[in-house]
């Protein structure tokens, strides 16, 4: 299958005055559809590399293609377009903003993308939010709610606009584990359905397990790739 | 754009104590500037009114040996052309004379007037406290001050010396108060005739006084009259040449009163662009998952300008609101003895609507900081630092 994320020979420097490499000539990539790990110790660069697929970051030495468009080189217009439309983000802390309720913070990037909410989008966040079961909490303001619930809203607000890449950093983090588990289920779910390609950082090796390719990052190399 | 008017609009709303503030911040600011600049308009007005308000403003006189105009039908209608600018064109026969009154005498100054002409300049009739305007000729009115100094009353005699020794009596048909005692005590107003009469002046009249619509254009519309004028030995006096001073102090008063609206402006800004400045920083985390989410800095920047604006526009309103507000009490509260207010307010609508614009034009330019802090935010850095 052909990949939809390129990364050719990534180094990402850090600090002017003292230099500390975090990624030493990474080359890596993901195929369309699939269902990926990386794992790693903290500080092994494996967020600074998610955060380079998600263009939030830039690399110092090297190329960066996304559906076989480089990034790398796009001006911040281009690129604030491109996460818009063909990525999700599912952070740690969640990020939702709190001066909106949980539907419109769902309904946020398409808002970005284009002001007007049609009827098929309205029933689109609902559906997604069915699939997250935040039907009951949906006008509630972000933060009053719990803290699985918060997730999941980022986890529907990163579907909203139907995007081909949702990337997460440790998205269950700070969450038990049987949420954990139901909402890697979830993520799982939205792949086999939609084809929507995953990157998931996690330290969680049971999690990791379950996914179709694990990449181990360590010391700013990729130590392991396994695919299943 | 509609986006950032709504996040904006819930960044407001949810902020509401550092809204509120922010707010009367601004609102105080308007009100300061408005009562202020209102106040010394107002000032200025009056002050303007009671100096030349009922008195020639251009005046015409003659430098021929007997200081006399003749032919002053025609001068009347070449400064009459000068209508709208130039209003209530009348002519006046002038000259001092003697009260002799029971126990001593009184310099005086005959004023012979068209009375319905003058009553324009002068608004004698509205300063009559008893009797009646002179209708039949020597009959006169004399003054408040005058009348109580010799003891004259409504349809008493009196016998008045001219410089030429002559001596002739009037009838006193009323007395006046023109608010101003220098005249109320020297001043001895009667028709034309009979001052021409009585001071031998024939048919010519001793000045042609006028009143403009615009009083600070006097001077311009005083030469135009002077140089459209065909009598010879004619001049032309304006009351801004003959009041220097009192312009002067005017303007010193007016630039004053605009430093301190400048000042205060400019405080209010500076208070506006640190609060949003704060603002933008307590934003961050949302302005950065906005980035991530695609928001384009150019929409991230206009948040903040949407914002200064509707803190703007709802200071001004607020700010107008309270102005009027210091602007009422002041009129109820500093009053002079008799009820009326130290100082007439005067309201003057396009000031206003001038410095509600001014506050949020202000307010907009203090939001230009914080909105190029959020353009500039770059998402990595929220993201990394959690």
């Amino acid at each position: 299958m052909a990949d939809i994320v390129r990364l050719e020979n990534i180094d990402k420097f850090y600090g002017d005055k003292i230099r500390t490499q975090v990624l030493f000539d990474v080359n890596l990539s993901f195929e369309e559809n699939s269902f990926n790990s990386i794992i790693g110790q903290s500080g092994s660069g494996k967020s600074t590399l998610l955060n380079i697929v998600g263009t939030l970051d830039k690399p110092t030495n090297g190329r960066v293609y996304i559906k076989d468009r480089r990034t790398d080189t796009m001006n911040p217009m281009q690129l604030a377009e491109l996460r818009n439309r063909t990525m999700g983000f599912i952070f740690q802390f969640h990020y939702l903003l709190p001066e909106f309720t949980a539907k419109e913070n769902v309904l946020m990037p398409s808002r970005i993308m284009n002001y007007q909410v049609t009827p098929e989008i309205d029933q689109w966040a609902d559906e997604l939010m069915e699939l997250t079961g935040l039907t009951k909490v949906k006008n509630n303001m972000a933060n009053a709610m719990s803290g699985g619930q918060q997730q999941r809203t980022a986890i529907a607000r990163a579907l909203i606009n139907k995007p081909s890449i949702v990337l997460a950093d440790e998205p269950t983090g700070n969450l038990d584990s049987d949420t954990s588990e139901s909402i890697y289920d979830l993520l799982r779910d939205i792949n086999k359905e939609y084809g929507t390609t995953f990157i998931i950082i996690t330290h969680d090796q049971r999690i990791a397990e379950k996914t179709d390719r694990i990449v181990e990052i360590k010391d700013g190399r990729i130590n392991l790739d396994v695919k299943r | 754009m509609r986006l950032a008017f709504k996040i904006a609009l819930r960044f407001l709303k949810s902020g509401k104590g550092q809204t509120i503030l922010i707010v009367l911040g601004i609102s105080i600011g308007v009100a300061v500037q408005l009562f202020i600049g209102s106040l010394i308009q107002g000032l200025q007005i009056n002050l303007v009114d009671t100096t030349i308000g009922s008195s020639s403003q251009i005046t015409i006189t003659s430098t021929s040996e007997d200081k006399l105009i003749d032919n002053w039908d025609r001068t009347v209608y070449e400064a009459s052309l000068f209508k709208p600018e130039v209003i209530n064109v009348s002519v006046a026969a002038d000259g001092p004379a003697t009260l002799d009154y029971e126990t001593d005498t009184a310099p005086v100054l005959i004023r012979g007037f068209n009375i319905q002409d003058s009553d324009e300049i002068y608004n004698i009739d509205e300063g009559m406290y008893e009797g009646r305007l002179p209708g039949r000729k020597d009959e006169v009115v004399i003054g408040r001050e005058l009348s109580q100094l010799a003891g004259i009353g409504t349809g008493d005699r009196i016998l008045v010396l001219n410089p030429g020794g002559g001596s002739v009596r009037f009838d006193v048909t009323g007395l006046y108060d023109l608010g101003v005692s220098s005249i109320n005590e020297s001043w001895i107003i009667t028709d034309l005739t009979t001052a021409q009469d009585f001071l031998g002046m024939g048919d010519k009249v001793s000045s042609v006084e006028m009143q403009v619509s615009e009083v600070f254009e006097a001077d311009v519309i005083g030469d135009r009259v002077s140089y459209a004028l065909s009598g010879e030995n004619l001049k032309v006096d304006n009351w801004k040449d003959q009041n220097q001073s009192l312009l002067s102090g005017l303007n010193g008063q007016s630039v004053s009163s605009y430093m301190i609206q400048i000042f205060v402006l400019v405080a209010v800004l500076l208070g506006i662009s640190s609060v949003l400045a704060i603002s933008v920083v307590q934003r961050s985390k949302q302005l950065g998952i906005l980035k991530a989410m695609g928001i384009k800095d150019r929409e991230a920047s206009l948040i903040f300008v949407f914002q200064g604006l509707m803190l703007g526009i709802l200071g001004a309103i607020m700010g107008i609101a309270f102005g009027f507000g210091l602007l009422y009490s002041f009129t109820k509260f500093a009053v002079n003895p008799d009820g009326t207010p130290v100082v007439p307010i005067y309201i003057n609508y396009g000031f206003i609507a001038l410095s509600g614009m001014f506050a949020v034009a202000s307010a907009m330019i203090a939001s230009l900081i914080p909105a190029r802090i959020s353009s500039r935010l770059n998402p990595i850095e929220v993201i990394k630092n959690g």
